[in-house]
């Protein structure tokens, strides 16, 4: 169960870490105080972030590996961008150009990249609980950059921190997630993480892609997405994959886009200042029109990619305390 | 010479509670009392007040694994055609049913269709003349009702149980879960528990066409058992199966991504598994079997939707059955029925039974000793039970197939 609200969630207990986890490998079971922790420290990187000299040499002389076991551009791209922004030097290994196509198991895999003695990896993997079985295999920190359909916690994080910059309390918000819940990774650390924050979460999406016992995850369900909309203070939309459109899952791209893409006039049905998310890459034309994701009054989608990098500056950071024998985290 | 076995507790057919007694070994064979003239030479074993029940007949295992089976009580075990190469040629089944003699019996079961690919009939007829004593659709359902109509008549002449497995492929299409919480938290490809009943349903109506006996291998929902229920009270020669893990386990189990318990059929909902219990108690199910399928870490220690499905199960099979007694939902003689003389009757074997005449398979008892189940420590050739840690009940102190101690 998602964690319920204890006290002020800006105050962590005292006598314990701000954040006690060896890994980041998902948002379920993290606590309130937690998740905003690591949103406070991301803010710091934020700054930097739109200086002509982002350098921070909080990472000199440690080695995270980047191991991607599934394609990935963007990111890929954000945490190489901020393991080098901390003084990190980052390695990137590629599921396509590794030894996972000459029938090498996970495990075996695992035991290699810790024998390189890297002080953070980084996972990205297909399956669900992929990230798990390796962290169990490791000495270092890891991060989960999106396993399966099970957690891409660094994106539901970047999320709340773009929702809390441009709308401030996530506490009280209504936010409505709209798309491919079934296959979604992000929808359901997103679902973690803003009720876990207090927010008020809806579901929307074909029946077809919305997994089951939904109703369990402190949740509403809408499958129409006209009725979804009212109230809404953040409209998150999700990608669906390419291979789901032919009739699988639903019956065409066209169907869709008149059922549940986010078009001008859907997005008026919404709260006058609502915000507009994505996690990427857009399909423009079936989940979201073109001008709704291009209007900057609404549309955070390009902000989320910058607080993409700001948040996992910030995990590599907190992660690797105990290990840099950072004051008060030994 | 004559073996006798005294100060026992016997189970015998048609007794609820164990009796005490002897059992009178003549050979290969259990004697009657009447059999034994005063003088006689004879060879007296005194059974220490154990309990003393025939050998479990553990119906539809997938690997011979003779360590877990003398461990778990196990005289005789029918072994599923989805082996490597599949069981559908008449030598293999030739070849497997000697594979564990003399202490262990195998039956390898004739796989219904070649490469259990459900499309084309194998030899049934040449695979039971090599002495297969049923056919089974293997770990999947034959999709093709055309199929399995021409399957079950001609098991229907061949005079032939068939054994399937009732999952409706094109519901669990990918899934390696049952739809709930807990796969959606997992984010585990998932289906709905109405796959099995779906199958059941059609092979039911097919069952009344045919009058084929159909074995249900693993009825694990409350609707799958419903339509049982009615195909009994119908006297369809239906019967079904389930093993402890769909009894004790429910989905929650497969929690923190546990391969352990991934099987198949997946775990279900606690009402589905309490349905199950219910259905023991009231005699819908008819056999309880441990589904027996070893598995190392280079099949479990995977990402979950990659790992393969099963559990060592051999071992562990008559510990967890006893907790049905213990709990008052079956008797001692009931539990006999569903371990050893319900399988034993599908099959059409002369065993399963302490009657005189049947074949001398019979296994002593201690049922209150504790253990602990461990995965590092089992008999068998793989570890991977999902009940790993859990203090159990009762133990096998002696097996004996065909009247000899093994």
């Amino acid at each position: 169960m998602t964690s319920q609200q204890t006290g002020s969630p800006h105050q962590f207990p005292t006598g314990s870490d701000a954040f006690p986890h060896r890994h980041l490998l998902g948002i379920a079971g993290l606590q309130p105080w937690e998740i905003l922790f690591l949103l406070e420290e991301a803010k710091q990187w934020v700054d930097l972030n739109k200086k002509s000299s982002k350098h921070a040499d909080k990472l000199d002389g440690l080695t995270v590996i980047n191991a991607f076991f599934e394609n990935s551009t963007r990111t890929l791209l954000s945490f190489e961008i901020a393991g080098k922004r901390m003084g990190a030097d980052v390695v990137n290994m590629h599921a396509a150009q590794s030894s996972i196509k000459k029938g090498e198991t996970l495990i075996d895999t695992a035991v290699t990249l810790n024998a390189m003695k890297a002080d953070a990896i980084v996972i990205r993997h297909g399956s669900s609980g992929a990230v798990q079985l390796i962290a169990d295999k490791v000495d270092c920190p890891v991060l989960n950059a999106g396993d399966g359909s099970h957690e891409h916690p660094t994106q539901a994080l970047l999320d709340a921190l773009t929702i809390q910059r441009r709308k401030g309390e996530i506490s009280g918000l209504t936010v409505t997630i709209c798309g491919d819940v079934m296959h979604s990774r992000v929808a359901r650390s997103n679902i973690y993480c803003l009720t876990t924050l207090g927010a008020k979460v809806r579901v929307c999406g074909p029946p077809s892609l919305l997994p089951a016992a939904l109703d369990r995850f402190n949740v509403e369900v809408f499958t129409n997405f006209d009725q979804a909309l009212p109230g809404s203070d953040v409209v998150m939309m999700l990608r669906l994959q390419n291979e789901r459109m032919n009739g699988d899952f639903i019956p065409s791209p066209r169907e869709y886009h008149y059922l549940y893409g986010l078009t001008r006039e859907r997005l008026m049905l919404a709260n006058k200042d609502a915000l507009v998310m994505h996690p990427g890459p857009m399909n423009r034309g079936v989940e979201i029109d073109s001008d709704v994701a291009d209007d900057l009054q609404h549309s955070a989608i390009t902000e989320q990619v910058e607080m993409g990098v700001a948040v996992r500056m910030a995990c590599l950071d907190i992660l690797t305390r105990k290990s840099r024998s950072v004051e008060g985290w030994s | 010479m004559k073996q006798i076995f005294t100060n026992a507790r016997l189970i015998l057919p048609d007794e609820k509670q164990p009796k005490e007694g002897s059992l009178i070994i003549d050979g290969d064979r259990i004697a009657s009392a009447d059999d034994v003239t005063k003088d006689e030479p004879r060879e007296e074993i005194d059974c220490k007040g154990r309990i003393l029940a025939p050998g479990i007949v553990d119906l539809g295992i997938f690997a011979i694994d003779k360590p877990a089976f003398r461990f778990g009580g196990i005289t005789r075990a029918a072994l599923m055609p989805d082996q490597s190469p599949v069981l559908d040629l008449p030598a293999m089944i030739k070849h497997n049913a000697v594979e564990g003699k003399p202490d262990l019996w195998s039956h390898p079961i004739a796989a219904a269709t070649k490469g259990l690919a459900g499309t084309q009939l194998a030899e049934i007829g040449l695979m039971k003349r090599s002495g297969a004593k049923a056919v089974a659709t293997g770990r999947q359902w034959i999709a093709d009702s055309g199929i399995m109509l021409k399957l079950l008549q001609y098991c229907k002449s061949l005079d032939l149980p068939l054994i399937v497995h009732s999952e409706d492929a094109g519901l669990t299409a990918g899934a390696v879960a049952t739809n709930g919480e807990t796969a959606t938290r997992l984010g585990l490809a998932s289906a709905t528990a109405a796959a099995e009943a779906v199958s059941i349903a059609r092979d039911i109506v097919l069952v009344r066409e045919t009058g084929a006996h159909v074995h249900f291998r693993q009825v694990t929902t409350a609707d799958g058992l419903t339509l049982i229920r009615a195909a009994k009270a119908e006297k369809l020669p239906v019967t079904c199966g389930i093993t402890p893990a769909h009894l004790l386990l429910s989905d929650i189990a497969i929690s923190d991504f546990r391969t352990f318990a991934r099987l198949s059929p997946p775990l279900r909902s606690e009402e589905n598994r309490l349905a199950c219990v219910e259905a023991v108690k009231d005699g819908t199910i008819d056999v309880i079997s441990s589904g027996h399928d070893p598995r190392g870490p280079e099949d479990k220690r995977l990402p979950y939707a990659e790992s393969a499905p099963g559990m060592a199960g051999a071992e562990t099979l008559l510990a967890l059955s006893l907790t049905l007694v213990r709990d008052d939902i079956v008797s001692f003689g009931r539990l006999f029925e569903l371990l050893s003389a319900n399988p034993a009757k599908i099959l059409g074997v002369e065993a399963g039974l302490l009657q005189p005449g049947y074949e001398a398979d019979f296994i002593l008892i201690d049922e209150d000793s504790p253990w602990q189940v461990d995965t590092r420590k089992m008999a068998a050739a793989a570890g991977n039970t999902p009940f790993d840690g859990l203090p159990v009940q009762g133990r096998v102190t002696a097996i004996y197939k065909g009247g000899r101690a093994y």
